[in-house]
């Protein structure tokens, strides 16, 4: 064999390593129920779940609760199938949080609540909206 | 109303996008003509026509910044992205805020080298002036804003549209000629200096792209197959060196500016720019080696045509909204996607057909390469180059998949990695170290003619690099594998290189550009390992309280909470949260908002005593001044043993407008770290605070008492004439006291007002001190003891939620970036100047 044609090969190999790796390492949107049910397989990997924040009648968020020191907060999301689910941020609550239309939880379970790493929010755009500010 | 401006610019547009399609056709009559005189007048009017296109780019330039910089808001690109309180130097960044402006920096970049292109070739003119034509024009249809009648599709989006045809406001029903009298202005993440920079380096960096994709595509239409690299490469060096430097300008604005802790946060936007740039890297060092030992001739053009699809692909990436879930920063969608797509295709198709039929015809190297050539080195260090690129390039193209699998029915639900930064450095680190130890090599390969017997050359470098890593990694206290390795990469890469450069330094220094270039590469390396590797939270939460009882507190506490004036300690500092602050317009400094009161004009205030900052008195009292009221800084103060060593102010601003709570860090930077500190939570000073049950003291003047454990002292009542303004009728009696409450650090006044009107009514106005969250009443007055009533109550007080870091070493980024730069500049020099030869 020549030598080119051991480094093409060992390229070859690099590059399914790295498609092999970037599948596994990547994550995926599931809701809580599927989540769930991996956290309950033993499945630890980070997963991504979108949803709302659970608001009453009157477009209020309910079930917020902010910590004594203010350092962490946990929140109700429901997900696209109505899944409520309690979830806990150990980082101060962002501050558009309230205001977002989509909220986009990334964690996983420990025990029964939903603890999130990472917390990405869709807020109404300014590009949006069509009202001008007078 | 102002149409005539937006009229020129819009005729100003279409000439540019006609002239660019004239310049192709042009150049394509040169290029097929027969006759020697009709050549000469096609590649006249060639000229001509790009000349006309760059003077109908500079009048597009020219108008939108006059319509943002005199404030007309009838037009969608002033009111969206400027206002009338902007500082004047940031006029220039609302320029490119918008994804208009933005193409048309790119398109003045590339029409300010197709012109340098025109005045210095002549052999490769035609060609190259038609790839430059058609990639103007595919630019200048971005901004047409052109409705196709009848079809009801729009061609481009145009920066001149008035603010009635972008918006639906119901106003414009009834008043069509109304314009609002401010516009919304500029993000406020973007009014930071490296902004004005940081964009036209990036975009020139991008325009420099295309001279090389150009020259390849001349080459392989005329069969000059490796003619093309020697002119192609000056402009490859410098837009390696450009677009290095854009991106490195991009991490030090996000450093600056955003708060997510660092430079470099793997997001798909910037690893959009990243891509092309490494690939770039590796095609700089294969045109050299086919420039010289004219070897490796296909992987040359393959590289460089690469690097110029990734930028359209990036262009892509970033601007048709695909991204939308997975970055958040990339720009919003302006229904550009089919065209972008179009753009993209067309150039790769083209691209990829051209290399296919000439092929065959290309030159080949010999099947087999010594492992002692430069040229087996120089592709080894090429192949990791690429994969490294190909390792982020593979999961920031996720959403494109997902779009890809829902185009024929499917539906994925693959999502980015979770933690993009981990998981990105773990390969990206491996890569690194394979770069630093190729690259160190292949230096020695390049300058010697390489043997087995040279090979114990090497062991003196060997052992110096050994040396040198032992010191480095007991100074700084390397410990961990992954990091051990780098480290012995990196010393290795710079030990190499300092040789290499020493020999060709003495033959002729401006040969050295390759291994400065190292060198800033190494150090790069090394300072990009300690400031992430080894950056530390240092605002741990030490408070003791337990966070959440179900949850135990084996989380990351990364945030401190700081009540005013009440020192913490972190990372060998005490800190304190001094004051809430707003910045000065005309001079440089801050004033803390309690020192000031407001006028009805939101930029001016009055002071209330003199302001002094940093030891100068900028203002006396009673001075009405100009501030920006937008942005709250947060004055906290660092000190060591008992000594002040810096006065931090992180920025936060709440625009409504723009998303909300922006927090901008503030960085106190030290010889061997920099310690960086944002905010990230502030209250809510809308909400009504909850005060304590107030306190009845009763004391005579001159007597001490205590407001919630602050020693204070009534120092006297007097009657007064008047209440804020108002004069009072001859029957009203007002008394004003002053106590003096000691607070931390200096002493503050309050004076309620006790008031009789009319000989019945009782009116009590009481005063607070903000910095104490104290309130004084004056309750009553007892005119037989000489004793008065105070009612005292305390609410909780001012705090602020900070995050800090550590970031160590990270001046070695910065120098190797530098030297970097610095080895770039040698090496275009000089092939600019074999160029002229």
């Amino acid at each position: 064999m020549k030598r080119t044609h051991i480094i093409a090969i060992a390229i070859i190999a690099i590059a399914i390593g790295i498609i092999i790796a970037t599948a596994g390492d990547a994550s995926t949107y599931v809701n809580f129920g599927q989540a769930h049910q991996m956290a309950a397989a033993g499945n630890n990997s980070q997963i991504h779940v979108v949803g709302q924040l659970k608001k009453d009648s009157a477009g209020h968020v309910v079930g917020l609760q902010n910590s004594a020191d203010k350092l962490s907060f946990s929140f109700i999301l429901v997900d696209d199938n109505h899944q409520e689910q309690n979830v806990f941020y150990p980082e101060p609550m962002p501050p558009d949080f309230l205001k977002s239309e989509k909220v986009v939880v990334v964690g996983g379970y420990q025990h029964d609540e939903f603890v999130a790493n990472k917390i990405l929010l869709k807020c109404p755009s300014k590009y949006q909206e069509n009202k001008l500010k007078i | 109303m102002h149409y005539f401006i937006g009229n020129l610019g819009h005729l100003f547009v279409i000439i540019s996008f006609v002239a660019s399609l004239v310049t192709a056709f042009s150049y394509w009559k040169n290029f097929y003509s027969t006759n020697e005189l009709s050549r000469q007048s096609w590649s006249f009017n060639g000229r001509i026509a790009f000349y006309i296109h760059t003077l109908a780019v500079l009048g597009i330039v020219t108008v939108l910044f006059t319509i943002i910089y005199r404030h007309y808001f009838e037009y969608h690109y002033a009111y969206s992205h400027s206002s009338r309180h902007l500082p004047g130097q940031y006029m220039v960044s609302c320029f490119w805020e918008g994804q208009e402006g933005s193409f048309l920096l790119w398109m003045f970049w590339q029409a300010v080298l197709g012109i340098i292109v025109i005045h210095t070739q002549r052999t490769w003119q035609a060609p190259v002036m038609i790839v430059f034509a058609l990639v103007q024009a595919f630019l200048a249809s971005m901004i047409l804003g052109v409705v196709i009648p009848g079809l009801d599709f729009k061609i481009g989006s145009s920066p001149f549209i008035l603010l009635r045809d972008a918006m639906n406001d119901p106003i414009f029903k009834t008043n069509p000629d109304f314009i609002p009298t401010d516009g919304r202005g500029l993000n406020p993440l973007l009014q930071n200096y490296w902004m004005v920079i940081h964009p036209p380096t990036l975009f020139l960096g991008f325009a420099l792209t295309l001279p090389p994709f150009a020259f390849c595509i001349a080459g392989l239409w005329l069969k000059k197959y490796s003619e093309w690299i020697k002119p192609a490469l000056p402009w490859t060096l410098v837009g390696g060196a450009i677009l290095g430097l854009g991106i490195l300008m991009g991490g030090y604005w996000a450093y600056e500016t955003l708060s997510f802790g660092g430079y470099w946060n793997w997001d798909p936007v910037e690893n959009a720019v990243y891509v092309p740039w490494i690939v770039l890297i590796a095609a700089i060092h294969v045109m050299m080696l086919t420039k010289s030992k004219g070897k490796g001739l296909r992987t040359s053009i393959i590289l460089i045509i690469t690097v110029f699809i990734l930028v359209l692909y990036s262009t892509f990436l970033t601007r048709s909204g695909i991204l939308g879930d997975a970055s958040v920063h990339s720009f919003t969608d302006l229904g550009l996607s089919g065209q972008l797509l179009l753009y993209l295709l067309f150039f790769t198709v083209a691209a990829a057909a051209l290399i296919i039929v000439r092929w065959k015809q290309l030159p080949a190297d010999e099947k087999e390469i010594s492992a002692y050539s430069s040229e087996f080195w120089i592709f080894i260090g090429a192949t990791v180059l690429c994969l490294m690129g190909f390792q982020v390039l593979l999961p920031t193209s996720i959403p494109v998949y997902n779009k890809i699998i829902e185009l024929f029915g499917g539906h994925s639900n693959l999502a980015p990695p979770a933690n993009q930064v981990a998981f990105y450095s773990k390969f990206q680190l491996w890569f690194a170290v394979g770069v630093a130890l190729v690259s160190g090599t292949a230096q020695f390969f390049w300058w010697t003619r390489m043997s087995k017997a040279k090979l114990k050359d090497l062991l003196v470098p060997a052992l110096v690099t050994l040396i040198l890593f032992a010191v480095v990694i007991s100074i700084a206290k390397v410990y961990k594998p992954t990091y051990l390795v780098l480290t012995l990469a990196g010393v290795y890469l710079i030990v190499s290189n300092a040789k290499i450069l020493l020999s060709t330094w003495k033959v002729n220094p401006s040969l050295s550009g390759g291994a400065i270039a190292h060198i800033g590469v190494a150090l790069m390396l090394i300072g990009l390992m300690f400031s992430s590797g080894y950056s530390n939270v240092v605002s741990l939460n030490n408070s003791g309280l337990i966070v959440n009882k179900d949850m135990g507190t084996d989380f990351n506490r990364d945030n401190l909470l700081l009540f005013i004036n009440e020192p913490k300690s972190m990372a060998g500092y005490d800190i304190e949260y001094r004051s809430e602050n707003v910045e000065f317009r005309n001079k440089k400094g801050y004033v803390r908002k309690n020192d000031i009161e407001p006028t009805n004009d939101p930029y001016r205030v009055v002071a209330t005593k003199d302001i002094v900052y940093q030891g100068k008195k900028m203002y006396s009292a009673k001075d009405t001044f100009e501030i920006y009221p937008e942005n709250t800084f947060y004055e906290i103060e660092m000190r060591k043993n008992g000594k002040v060593a810096a006065t931090l102010y992180p920025r936060i601003q709440i625009n409504p407008s723009m998303g909300g709570f922006l927090a901008s860090p503030d960085i106190k930077r030290n010889f061997d770290r920099d310690i960086y500190t944002h905010v990230s939570l502030t209250q809510n000073r809308e909400e009504e605070p909850t005060w304590g049950k107030p306190e009845e003291v009763k004391i005579k003047i001159g007597q001490r008492f205590f407001i919630n454990d602050y020693v204070s002292v009534l120092e006297e009542v007097k009657r007064i004439e008047k209440i804020d303004g108002v004069e009072l009728t001859p029957e009203d009696v007002a008394v004003k006291a002053r106590v003096r409450v000691e607070g931390e650090h200096e002493p503050f006044y309050a004076e309620p007002v006790f008031l009789i009107r009319n000989k019945t009514e009782v009116g009590r106005i009481p005063a607070e001190i903000n910095d104490l969250g104290v309130r004084v009443l004056l309750a009553n007055i007892h005119p037989q003891t000489g004793e008065f009533s105070l009612l005292c109550d305390a609410r909780q007080k001012d705090w602020v939620v900070i995050k800090a870091l550590e970031k160590p070493y990270i001046n070695i980024l910065w120098l190797g970036t530098g030297v970097l730069m610095i080895g770039f500049g040698l090496s275009a020099a000089r092939s600019i100047k074999e160029f002229r030869k």
